[in-house]
């Protein structure tokens, strides 16, 4: 097996909030391990506030991480100097969850794209930058006139196509996707996956495809890792997670999925979880999700749970019910 | 076929989209206020370029025989106490605050940008020492802080300027930063750093042309008050000396002969004050409601454009 093109080990993100004596850490992410092979997707999902998004812009370093290893293609992402790391950055590309706001509403759609193409001194030269970037927004779907044109000319799918267009100028070989389908109409949503997947397929591109519910990703990834408060609860190849998690939390997640069958939806039994997502400030001690879980027992309390291999190899969880693996707590 | 038969692909546009400087202007010259404005300091700058061939006389052509002569045909703004014409002493006049007005403004313009953009952009400890240095400059009065800097300084034309550059630096720092802290934080930031950008290229590219809308209306405020704190240091003598002629110094001169009667010396340079200041202050509500794109779309659907 060749290398992977990106492996993440022990990924920490901590926020301070507050001053002096209120000061608090926000553990946002907090040891996440993830892999994503060339042309691979990988899906990331959880609900508001898990860490996901952080965990995308960490890898890209638009987020310092506080702790943890990123290595992309051989390459020691956090290891970068200011200079390197802009360099390496036409490599990796990132698409936002909000097309309203990830335009600057006083550039035309072209000169947006051309940016990506100026700081990387590729297609330079008058007409080569215009073919170059008339050329990605018809990749895109979208007419080359339209280059132009402002942002608030645009309807939210056009302007997350002219975002994807943006992220394709420089060639990368990795994009994080963050919900960039989330805040679409749900008759956009398709042909946006749609487009994402050709463009996979074609230019052989690695997502990180992060979501927020199981039912976005299900068509799209190879893998997915689902996410609660900060850590990474289950990874499993896509039919594996979806046939048999082994997680309460991905079991909850999946039930909340509908089924488009009448019949079948009225027996869809739903697992309700009660109560909030706990603060990443003061998470539960042990098993993060035992708060809300509805298998909850004693050890969950004692011992905060590791990732094992549960249901098969490549299928990890972290769940006492596989056995109790993980560090005890102390005191 | 694939994605190109979309619902949502965008009919391609047969007229390149307008320019937006040019929606502005327009929707500025709708405010028939702001329209007057613009005409008017349009003749002020005019008058003021070309004071020496446009007056009748000299700035220092004083005729003792003609002392205090009331406005008639020949002096159209009558005379003052050295017999000089008031008519062309207001046209120099209008030089003068015009100047100090541009170059003390471009003063505080740059310099406040430049404080507020690196306080906003950089944020943590950068931004509360620069911040906190303005507040002391801003905790002053205006022109009790001008009189110092001037005190210090000598007074002269040059330093007058300086002065109020100093002086208004604050406002257009505060302008500036608060603006910047919240451009900083877009998406769109994000995504240009996404790509490589250095901070350089997104400050120029993306942070300062998205502050520029409150800095522009900043700019034709500050304009307008910075001629009255001209005029008003002048008055003090502590500004423009003599034989110069500033508004402000002629108020001080004709401040003697108003219980005489010679009530042309001190109405027309004050005149002179008020209508530049108005068109100033009108223009630049103009501009704050042009710049403004819902203020803009406003204007345009009452089809006055």
């Amino acid at each position: 097996m060749t290398a992977p093109l990106l492996e993440v080990e022990g990924l920490t993100v901590h926020f301070s909030v507050g001053r002096g004596r209120d000061k608090q850490t926000v553990r946002a992410v907090d040891g996440v391990d993830l892999t994503l092979g060339g042309g691979e997707t990988l899906g990331l999902v959880g609900e508001s506030g898990c860490g996901k998004t952080t965990t995308g812009l960490a890898i890209l370093r638009l987020v310092e991480p506080t702790a943890g290893r990123i290595t992309f293609d051989g390459t020691d992402v956090r290891g970068l100097s200011a200079r390197d790391l802009r360099r390496w950055r036409r490599r990796a590309a990132m698409i936002f969850q909000d097309p309203y706001a990830s335009l600057d509403p006083r550039l035309a759609v072209g000169e947006s794209i051309g940016e990506a193409l100026d700081i990387h001194d590729l297609h330079q030269g008058k007409q080569a930058r215009r073919a170059r970037i008339g050329e990605l927004l018809e990749r895109c779907g979208l007419h080359p006139r339209v280059a132009s044109r402002y942002p608030h000319e645009f309807s939210g799918g056009q302007r997350q196509r002219i975002g994807i267009a943006r992220a394709l100028a420089c060639e990368p070989d990795f994009i994080v996707c963050d919900e960039p389908i989330a805040a679409l109409d749900v008759s956009i949503q398709a042909q946006v996956m749609n487009l994402l997947g050709e463009l996979q397929s074609d230019l052989g591109l690695a997502y990180l495809f992060i979501a927020h519910d199981l039912a976005a990703v299900q068509h799209i990834c190879d893998r997915i890792a689902v996410m609660y408060l900060g850590r990474v609860v289950e990874e499993a190849e896509r039919l594996g997670l979806y046939r048999s998690a082994q997680h309460p939390y991905t079991r909850a997640l999946l039930s909340a999925i509908p089924i488009p069958d009448p019949v079948r939806e009225r027996q869809r039994e739903r697992i309700r979880l009660v109560g909030d997502v706990p603060s990443p400030i003061d998470p539960p001690t042990g098993c993060r999700f035992r708060t809300r879980c509805p298998e909850v027992f004693d050890a969950c309390e004692r011992i905060d749970p590791a990732l094992q291999e549960v249901a098969g190899p490549d299928h990890t969880a972290a769940c006492l019910l596989h056995g109790e693996v993980g560090t005890e707590v102390e005191g | 076929m694939s994605e190109h038969d979309d619902a949502e692909q965008l009919q391609a546009p047969d007229e390149p989209a307008e320019a937006r400087w040019k929606e502005t202007l327009s929707a500025l010259f709708a405010n028939r206020l702001a329209a007057a404005g613009v005409v008017v300091l349009a003749l002020l700058i005019l008058s003021a370029l070309l004071a020496d061939v446009v007056a009748p006389y000299a700035f220092t052509d004083d005729d003792l025989t003609r002392r205090l002569e009331p406005p008639s045909a020949a002096h159209w703004f009558g005379t003052d106490e050295l017999g000089r014409d008031v008519f062309s002493r207001v046209l120099f006049g209008a030089r003068v605050s015009l100047q100090v007005g541009a170059v003390a403004v471009g003063i505080s313009l740059v310099l406040g940008t430049l404080i507020g953009l690196i306080s906003g952009y950089r944020g943590g400890w950068t931004d509360i020492v620069l911040m906190r240095a303005m507040d002391v400059l801003f905790s002053f009065p205006v022109v009790l802080l001008a009189i110092a800097i001037v005190a210090v300084l000598s007074p002269s034309l040059t330093n007058t300027m300086i002065a109020i550059g100093v002086v208004f630096t604050p406002i257009f720092a505060r302008v500036v930063r608060g603006s910047v802290l919240s451009v900083r934080e877009e998406v769109f930031v994000r995504a240009s750093r996404s790509l490589g950008a250095s901070d350089w290229r997104i400050i120029s590219r993306h942070v300062l042309p998205n502050v520029a809308a409150p800095v522009i209306v900043q700019t034709s405020l500050s304009l307008a008050f910075a001629i009255l704190t001209e005029a008003a240091l002048s008055y003090l003598g502590i500004g423009v000396q003599p034989p110069r002629p500033a508004w402000g110094l002629m108020l001080l001169d004709a401040q003697g002969f108003i219980a005489t009667g010679e009530w042309w010396m001190s109405i027309f340079p004050g005149l002179a004050i008020f209508i530049t200041v108005a068109s100033l202050n009108l223009v630049g509500d103009g501009l704050r409601d042009a710049l403004d794109p819902k203020q803009r779309s406003i204007i345009q659907s009452r089809g006055v454009t």
